[in-house]
């Protein structure tokens, strides 16, 4: 037994210390090339600020996000536009509650839901349409199918069903969410695997007997990263847009909690009448935001791409 | 290639049926029906109505029923909303409204994205690229709900140049403006997708040894670099495609155009079950349609897929 | 409603006056005022109406469409006092069960052909037939025209509906009760005549521009789904030469703020003003934006049935939520568009309504407010054991604008922590109708313009109860307020009930809120009903 357990720990040594040494130079590798890249980093910072803000914002916030200022309700556009010195740094909303702080409660649902439903697309929507257009045949044939169904099935239905069986939460909106992110995904992670499949590596990982889930996971998937990192940044605009749609029907996020999806919708409501500020604070996070991911995406997409290891 | 063709036609069909069931299941679970409404109706009423639409049958009748109205008589039923009007009717309407603007919105879309997308990655890092890189963000920044109101209010209110809505039976200057608001963030996404692949093509061997062969730079794009670059913006125009000509609820909504992206939304609002399900039905077969272009593309890209 | 038969008779002569004196071109003929050359109105709606056939219909967009191409036995004026449509006078039998109504012999479809006696007949057995399976079948039952009840249900054929044709000019309707306002209740689209011809012809489709046949002051030239309605002088129409407006079109825009930039841009002439932006309007545009009141009550209702929270079963709980409402912060400063708050359940326009006093209301907030403090302590809710419940509307801004208001209200002032959920329509209906729910918001408009459409609410029996609220006395106020000439006093005991009791908390009154075109005159913003005519209505020249 004592042998046993001894020859256990060994190799469990052995394996950690050889994934460590692969592991290392494999990103050490990426994490270079990645830094090299001016506007990568600096899309990092702006966005490691945004996650500050949104983490550390409510400590300068005078107001919370649901007290209504009951002194300029009903006078916003005279009496609700940003101030230092009343606290409302970002001005008011329609009902006189703070913008400042609303903005960085906004944040922090949108930046998680736009994360995870990118998250979700990348993991499952890639594996997914790897796995398809790997297999081939019959099987890629009623994957994809399936994918056709969920693409076309009342979204909404699903999501009304989702509220009324379940009830409202957080977690019921990141499930929304994740169940249309991955679609579009899967279907451009199939189509790029299905000329990866006849490259020369991969035929020859077959010949030498690899075996298939291996093939996927080793050779196929490294090589989607590109097309895959940037669409993902293209879905993150998309995740924190449906979310208002998703919280429209009862599902998402209830006042007096908010996102960029509503602030912003808001905001545009009003824009002719002399609160430019409801839609510009909301929309200047949105972008900066949306900027960083997609600097970001390309600077990953360069360190990340096999072909220049 | 015809054999796999007429194999992928066969599965369309249960792939349909199957839809139309859980798209018929769903509907009907979901709480609230096509006759609730603020005022409830007395159950007398509410009998007649559900007699008339054969809504007091089980829901399998029901599906049997509907299945067979279509395949018998392309009959797709009366809209319980709209009262006027068949489904026939409402998607026969506006269908080629959205099919007309989305058809548009994808032409500037792929045009105008691709060219932004292939000329930064030609020209990698300089002006060129951060001009489009910039040009496609901002208009993927700008969500549609967001454009449509600054385009009625700059094109209609201050500038009186442009109707803010209203379709007039497709008149020229009815469709700039949702053509603009529907074409943007596709665009962006076409330019950013274009650009990355083109720039992966660009990076790899065969395109590196024709560069050092010495054959004309405008062959080796155009013949060489363009096609394999397109398939991941090809697997992406499929759904795009779809989601562009069966219209968006935001363009409808906002310039009032008539189209049947809102006639979907509000028939699912409003429980319209036969509008709802009619316009389930084709967006599904165009999205089967589409992806079987697509995957017949793929083939024409990349001789070497097989399927 | 009260109908005289002096006021009938001048309009009567009025009218005959007006069509055989031709009118002096470009100039009003009563006013003197100088015409536009352009008379065409145009109006924003926000949603496409759901059929044009004046018994199908089901929404107040479409009735609007309705009393233009079709017209009943009797109108409104711009009072909401009963004029003259198709009918010119009535008689009433001695048990008041039989009404004869004498129709104008020279009313005319857009075809040309005589509008009948037996065209209302037709109406009104379709209305009631469950073949065509109306929607506003109940209307029929709700009229108490004999035999009603019993074609909805099946039992009998529509043919033996409490109505029929003397002569082509006299009809006679039989009812199974008296029924004081039954004269009111004709001016509803739902019994306007319909065209038998045109439906036999065409069935379902009989609707389409190229098809319908109307008695109104227009008919029908085109329609664009979701999109645009036009409808065109009907020169067959009997008083066809004393109507202004040519044309009316609507325009369905959903969204109010991009109706409103429309409306800027002179596209249309009439559009609602979004909530909170009428003082501004008012201040740049002070012939433009108008507001009057309305025929509708907004309220959150207390679900008082067993699936209701236990807290809710105590009186001085739900009096504490009810008194530390400051209304007029919802009203002035949210809302903004002169809207009235309101103590008591039936708004103060309703006809022949006296409001009743009830206590709190005298009071001021800081007295509201103090009172509300002591019950709630007194009902054992304090800072450490606060009162916790969850609220329910529908999704809209509006809604969503007075719900955070109020919950930051008794957050603030009594501690009490709300829950807002906002569900989609239908699936709050659907919560709502099985109380499903602690809180819910609510709103309901008068059916026509008497106080029992908004108390009737308060039955235990009425299938709009969704909080099943039960008093018996209030059931008994309201069976008596039915057959007694004078139900005011009933009617304020009622209200005193419901002050007490507090079922439902009043929040406010409505009134319309529009951007109405200057050039506009004559919209009948007295009518507590809004049941506007176009042919009543004229631009004038610039």
């Amino acid at each position: 037994m004592m042998v046993d357990v001894q020859k256990m720990e060994q190799l469990a040594d052995n394996l950690a210390a050889q994934e460590e040494v692969v592991g290392r130079s494999l990103f050490a590798d990426a994490r270079r090339r990645f830094f090299k890249n001016k506007a990568a980093v600096v899309s990092l910072i702006l966005l490691c600020g945004v996650f500050l803000f949104s983490t550390l914002g409510h400590m300068i916030a005078v107001w919370s996000n649901e007290e209504i200022d009951w002194g300029i309700l009903g006078q916003i556009a005279e009496l609700g536009a940003p101030n230092l010195e009343n606290g409302h740094y970002f001005g008011a909303d329609e009902l006189g509650r703070d913008l400042f702080a609303r903005v960085i409660q906004g944040t922090q649902i949108s930046l998680m839901v736009g994360i995870v439903g990118a998250l979700i697309a990348v993991v499952v929507g890639t594996l997914y349409g790897a796995i398809a257009g790997y297999s081939g045949g019959k099987v890629d044939n009623v994957m994809m199918r399936i994918v056709d169904i969920l693409q076309s099935i009342p979204y909404m239905f699903v999501l009304i069903l989702l509220l009324v069986v379940f009830g409202r939460s957080i977690f019921m909106l990141f499930v929304g969410i994740g169940l249309i992110s991955w679609l579009d995904m899967s279907r451009i992670a199939r189509g790029q695997t299905l000329t990866l499949k006849n490259k020369e590596f991969v035929e020859a990982a077959i010949a030498t007997g690899v075996k298939p889930i291996t093939i996927i996971l080793r050779h196929i998937v490294p090589n989607l990263l590109g097309v895959v990192v940037v669409y993902s940044t293209l879905l993150v605009p998309q995740m924190i847009l449906t979310e208002s749609f998703i919280s429209f029907l009862g599902l998402g996020v209830q006042e007096p909690n908010t996102s960029w999806g509503a602030l912003i919708a808001e905001g545009a409501g009003t824009m002719q009448y002399g609160t430019l500020w409801q839609l510009a604070f909301p929309m200047f996070f949105f972008i900066i935001t949306l900027f960083s991911f997609f600097f970001i995406g390309d600077g990953l997409r360069d360190a990340l791409d096999p072909k220049d290891r | 290639m015809l054999s796999y063709i007429l194999r992928r036609v066969a599965i369309a069909i249960p792939t349909l049926l199957l839809l139309i069931i859980i798209s018929f299941l769903l509907m009907h679970a979901a709480p609230g029906g096509p006759f609730t409404s603020e005022r409830p109706l007395p159950p007398a009423v509410l009998a007649n109505i559900e007699a008339k639409y054969g809504l007091n049958n089980p829901i399998y009748v029901q599906i049997v029923n509907y299945i067979g109205g279509i395949i018998t008589e392309f009959d797709f039923g009366p809209s319980f909303k709209y009262k006027d009007r068949s489904v026939n009717d409402i998607i026969a309407h506006g269908f080629p409204v959205t099919l007309t603007y989305g058809f548009l919105s994808f032409a500037v879309a792929v045009i105008v994205g691709g060219a932004l997308g292939i000329a930064a990655a030609l020209k990698q890092n300089s002006w060129l690229d951060y001009f489009a890189v910039g040009v496609s963000i901002g208009a993927q920044v700008l969500p549609n709900f967001v454009m449509a109101p600054i385009l009625v209010l700059v094109f209609t209110l201050w500038l009186g140049w442009l109707p803010g809505g209203g379709w007039n039976d497709g008149q020229w200057n009815h469709l700039i403006l949702p053509v603009i608001a529907l074409s943007t963030s596709y665009m962006a996404s076409v330019a950013r997708l274009t650009r990355s692949s083109m720039l992966e093509v660009l990076h790899t061997n065969f395109i590196r040894t024709a560069m050092a062969k010495g054959l004309p730079y405008k062959v080796i794009i155009f013949k060489h670099a363009l096609k394999p670059a397109l398939l991941p913006v090809m697997s992406y125009l499929g759904p795009a495609f779809v989601s562009m000509i069966t219209g968006s609820v935001i363009i409808d909504m906002y310039f009032s155009t008539g189209g049947i992206g809102q006639f979907y939304v509000n028939s699912a609002l409003n429980r319209d079950y036969a509008v709802m399900m009619g316009i389930t039905i084709l967006i599904g077969g165009l999205t089967i349609l589409f992806n079987l272009i697509v995957d017949i593309l793929y083939a024409w890209v990349d001789p070497k897929i097989r399927y | 409603m009260k109908f005289s038969k002096s006021s009938l008779l001048a309009s009567v002569v009025g009218t005959a006056l007006l069509s055989t004196s031709a009118f002096a071109a470009g100039v009003h003929p009563e006013t003197g005022e100088k015409l536009a050359d352009d008379q065409t109105f145009t109006y924003r709606i926000l949603d496409e109406h759901s059929s044009f056939d004046p018994q199908v219909n089901e929404d107040v967009s479409g009735s609007e469409i309705s009393r233009n191409l079709f017209e009943g036995l009797y109108s409104q004026d711009n009072l909401g006092n009963l004029v003259p449509g198709v009918a010119l006078s009535h008689t009433v039998s001695d048990d008041n069960l039989t009404y004869t109504f004498k129709l104008r012999d020279n009313a005319k479809w857009s075809d040309g052909k005589p509008v009948t006696a037996g065209d209302f007949v037709y109406a009104w057995r379709r209305l009631a037939s469950p073949e065509l399976a109306s929607p506003y079948q109940w209307y029929a039952e709700l009229m108490s025209v004999e035999n009603a009840d019993a074609i909805v249900k099946g039992d009998m054929k529509p043919e033996e509906l409490g109505i029929k044709a003397i002569d082509d000019h006299t009809l006679e309707v039989k009812l199974t009760k008296p029924l004081p306002y039954f004269t009111a209740m004709t001016t509803h689209s739902s019994t306007f005549p319909s065209p038998k011809w045109a439906i036999e012809a065409h069935g379902a489709e009989w609707t389409k521009p190229e098809n319908i046949v109307s008695n109104g002051a227009y008919k029908l030239v085109k329609h664009v789904p979701q999109e645009t309605a036009i409808m065109e002088r009907n020169t067959n129409y009997w008083d066809n030469e004393s109507t202004i407006i040519d044309k009316v079109e609507t325009l369905v825009i959903n969204d109010e703020n991009i109706a409103l930039t429309r409306y800027l841009a002179g596209e249309t002439d009439r559009t609602e003003v979004p909530a909170g932006q009428f003082p501004r309007l008012k201040k740049e545009y002070p012939d433009q934006a108008v507001v009057f009141p309305r025929l509708c009550s907004y309220y959150y209702t207390f679900n008082l049935s067993d699936s209701g929270p236990e807290e809710f079963k105590d009186v001085r709980v739900r009096k504490a939520l009810a008194y530390a409402l400051d209304r007029r912060v919802i009203t002035d400063a949210v809302l903004q568009g002169g809207q009235f708050p309101a103590y008591t359940f039936t708004p103060a326009v309703t006809a022949g309504f006296e409001v009743p006093k009830v206590d709190f209301a005298g009071w001021s907030q800081q007295e509201r407010d103090a009172k509300a403090k002591e019950l709630l302590e007194a009902a054992g809710f304090t800072k450490d054991n606060p009162l916790e419940f969850d609220l329910v509307y529908n999704t809209s801004e509006g809604h969503k604008k007075i719900a955070i208001a109020m919950t930051q209200m008794w957050k603030q002032k009594l501690g009490v922590k709300v829950n807002m959920n906002n569900m989609e329509w239908k699936t709050f209906l659907n919560e709502r109708g099985n109380q499903n729910f602690e809180l819910a918001r609510g709103a309901w408009c008068g059916d026509y313009n008497e106080a029992s459409t908004f108390l009737d609410l308060m039955d235990s029996e009425s299938g709009y109860n969704d909080g099943k609220f039960v008093n018996a006395e209030v059931d008994e106020l309201l069976s008596g307020a039915k057959s007694t000439a004078n139900p005011q006093p009933n009617y304020t005991r009622i209200e005193e009930i419901m002050s007490a009791e507090m079922p439902v908390i009043p929040i406010y009154h409505y009134t319309n809120v529009y951007m109405m075109n200057a050039q506009l005159k004559n919209w009948p913003i007295k009518n507590a009903e809004q049941n506007w005519y176009a042919k009543n209505l004229y631009k004038v020249a610039k």
